[in-house]
């Protein structure tokens, strides 16, 4: 059993460690260049590769300086090449390094389409397991400064209905680090999804290697009125909706899913039993989405629990849009999150329900 | 198809289109520093990829063209939009992503067009435009009418695999499209030499069976004989065509700086690259052969600045696009 399957097994179940003890605090990119320092020393077999990830700014500080650190054999630059690189990420992987490579933003990604949909995320079952891909790949999702259609696209739900790839999309700095190891540790392909936004939070990150288990959410905010599950960027959102929510006397529990897939059912179904109500908070489309996917397993696995109709927050069936007002107009934020709620709530006030308050 | 002709055939041909050339020149220098000077005002909020240092690729290869033939770009696409007539007001505009932009605002600096000039649209994936340059060469090939396609894109483009496709599927079907490399030596902080075993895209369109050949971007009369050479195929029915441009982006790959604080490029090299400015070595020449004097040159300026002053004014002053219009035209 390699080293990372050892430590990432013996924590799977278990606390954050360090989580009461002196805060140390880093940023999201620190904590994500931390997780790749510390695989890197820990196992010669781990690389990084990617456009720009040994420039001056070290694919915003997340690769910074890991060339010099670990010298330009295990860190460095790739043509625009990305079919190409993708493959031959794959063939590492199957050779027995662990790649990651790294996009500065989810768009490029699919130039490498036939390889990551084709070939990585497939190579395992189609040797009936003799082959593993032990990737992982890094893509940079963001919003805003007109970067439109072609550099802000928030693909997880399109990558989701692959079979054989994992998605991982932190939040917190210490998760950042944390899921970032277990998908190194992880024997197949792991796609993290990262978003530009969250690279300057700071968060409590311990120093030592944890791994956070893929395809296990966590409650950031207990409540008992509503669910809001989100990903990533929106459950920031969410929480700042939560926040408001409760000045109103709602208490409405936030989700982070932290794993677009496997998703945490058990988590889910969980706390929208004792809701009734769910509210999913996506950074990407609406339309065949991660929200529909929520949305039908709620449906399927805990429809008698539900006080009404899933709401989804999402991007609309439109692609981005470059100026400042159509941008406003086409991200959802935390004020549509509320609506979502109020819209739920607004369900069970009406008249002609067998439900009371919103307490009922 | 040979790099540079002789001086005299050159002396020659910068009588003929010197001045015009250098017309288009100044107005994307002039056009490209007033972005340069505004963005600081964080009120053209898209990303912009300036081609300031690179202005004698566009406007060579776009005077070689007619309307009706199609352009397309990359990220860095400004100089070839205008080079090719497209509406000044309404690239201002776009760049402010205003509703009287060229893309309604909804496509930003990246994402530019003007179909009354050939300019077909722009992307922000790099390489992407190559193949779509085909379409159009298929289509005007389909159609005889004479019309040609050409793909402008960079050093980088010719690593992506579709680049390789493309210069395939040109050649082997005849088509009348035009790869213009501009090599500016990075792809945003990676040296060329990092990123290819190969020596510049000319050297691989030989492979594929296409005339090709390396020329200096800079002088841009260099650059508008190989074009006429290159056109004058394509309309003649015998296929494609690769002119690689050695030239260099004075400004850093993305913004309103140069850069040289990150330390990818040295102040030597740029130094360098700065002194060979091609706007500058064609005034030289201009002047030098009795073609105009720097009174007319100053003139030219003079009328440029007006009509960027124009444009900017229109950019700015147009107004937002309205909600409504998120959802036309998905
Ligand atoms: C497929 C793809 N990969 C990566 C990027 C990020 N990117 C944007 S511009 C650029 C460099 C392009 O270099 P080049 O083709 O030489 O054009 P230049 O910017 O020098 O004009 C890169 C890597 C992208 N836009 N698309
Ligand atoms: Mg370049």
């Amino acid at each position: 059993m390699p080293w990372t399957r050892m430590l990432a097994d013996g924590y799977a179940n278990g606390a954050l460690p360090g989580a009461d003890s002196t805060q140390r605090m880093l940023t999201y990119s620190q904590a994500l260049r931390e997780a790749q320092a510390m695989a890197m020393a820990a196992d010669p077999n781990v690389i990084v590769m990617g456009e720009g990830v040994d420039d001056p700014g070290g694919i915003f500080g997340s690769t910074l300086g890991l060339h010099t650190e670990f010298g330009p054999d295990r860190c460095f630059d790739l043509p625009i090449a990305e079919n190409a690189s993708t493959g031959m990420a794959l063939g590492a992987a199957v050779a027995g390094l662990r790649p990651i490579y790294v996009h500065m933003r989810m768009d490029f990604m699919l130039m490498g389409m036939d390889q990551l949909v084709n070939h990585v995320a497939k190579w395992r079952y189609m040797t009936n397991g003799a082959q593993k891909a032990p990737l992982v790949i890094r893509a940079l999702i963001g919003r805003g400064w007109g970067s439109a259609a072609q550099h802000s696209q928030s693909l997880q739900g399109m990558f989701m209905q692959v079979p054989g790839l994992k998605i991982v999309m932190p939040v917190t700095p210490m998760d950042a680090k944390g899921l970032l190891l277990s998908a190194i540790a992880d024997d197949g392909p792991v796609l993290c999804v990262e978003h530009r936004w969250l690279y300057s939070r700071q968060g409590h990150t311990p120093e030592e290697m944890y791994f956070v288990p893929l395809g296990k959410g966590a409650v950031l905010r207990p409540g008992r009125d509503v669910t809001i599950c989100a990903l990533s960027q929106m459950v920031c959102e969410a929480l700042a909706a939560a926040e408001e929510l409760a000045a109103e006397g709602i208490e409405a529990e936030v989700l982070d899913m932290r794993s677009v897939k496997p998703l945490d059912e058990d988590l889910l179904l969980e706390s929208v039993s004792r809701t009734g109500r769910l509210v999913v908070a996506d950074t990407g489309n609406v339309m065949a989405g991660w929200s529909a996917e929520v949305a039908a397993l709620v449906h399927e696995k805990a429809f008698d629990q539900l006080r009404g109709p899933v709401q989804r927050i999402g991007l609309p069936d439109i692609p981005t849009p470059a100026s400042c007002v159509l941008e406003d107009a086409f991200y959802p934020g935390k004020e549509d999150i509320k609506a979502g709620v109020h819209r739920l709530l607004a369900r069970d006030m009406a008249p002609n329900r067998k439900t009371g308050g919103i307490h009922g | 198809m040979t790099a540079s002709d002789t001086s005299a055939a050159s002396l020659e041909h910068l009588r003929e289109h010197g001045f015009a050339l250098l017309e288009r020149m100044i107005l994307i220098r002039q056009f490209e520093s007033r972005v340069q000077a505004l963005y600081a005002e964080q009120e053209m909020r898209t990303p912009v990829h300036l081609c300031i240092g690179q202005e004698a690729v566009p406007s060579a290869v776009c005077s070689c063209l007619r309307d009706a033939d199609h352009i397309f770009s990359s990220h860095r696409c400004h100089g070839h939009y205008m080079a090719k007539g497209g509406d000044l007001n309404r690239l201002a505009a776009e760049l402010y992503c205003r509703s009287e932009g060229c893309s309604g605002g909804k496509g930003g600096s990246m994402h530019i067009v003007d179909v009354e000039r050939g300019v077909c649209g722009t992307t922000a994936i790099v390489g992407g435009s190559v193949p779509i340059a085909l379409g159009a060469g298929l289509a005007s090939s389909l159609r005889r009418d004479g019309g040609v396609s050409v793909a402008f894109f960079g050093d980088g483009a010719s690593e992506e695999g579709t680049f390789h496709e493309s210069l395939n599927i040109a050649a082997l079907k005849t088509l009348p499209v035009i790869f213009v490399q501009e090599n500016n030596l990075y792809a945003t902080s990676s040296h060329v030499r990092n990123r290819q075993a190969y020596d510049g895209g000319a050297s691989l369109a030989r492979g594929y069976g296409m005339p090709a050949c390396r020329i200096d971007g800079n002088d841009a009369v260099a650059v508008h004989q190989a074009a006429l050479e290159a056109v004058a195929r394509a309309r003649r029915g015998e296929g494609p065509s690769f002119i690689e441009c050695l030239t260099y982006r004075w400004m850093d790959h993305v913004g309103a700086g140069d850069g040289l604080e990150k330390g990818y490029r040295s102040r030597e090299e740029w130094d360098d690259w700065v002194r060979r400015c091609p706007v500058k070595a064609l005034e030289e020449r201009i002047v030098e052969a009795g073609v105009a004097d720097s009174g007319q040159i100053a003139a030219v300026y003079e009328r440029v600045n007006g009509r960027v002053d124009e444009a900017f004014a229109f950019g700015k002053a147009s107004p937002w696009p309205g909600a409504m219009t998120l959802s036309e035209n998905v």
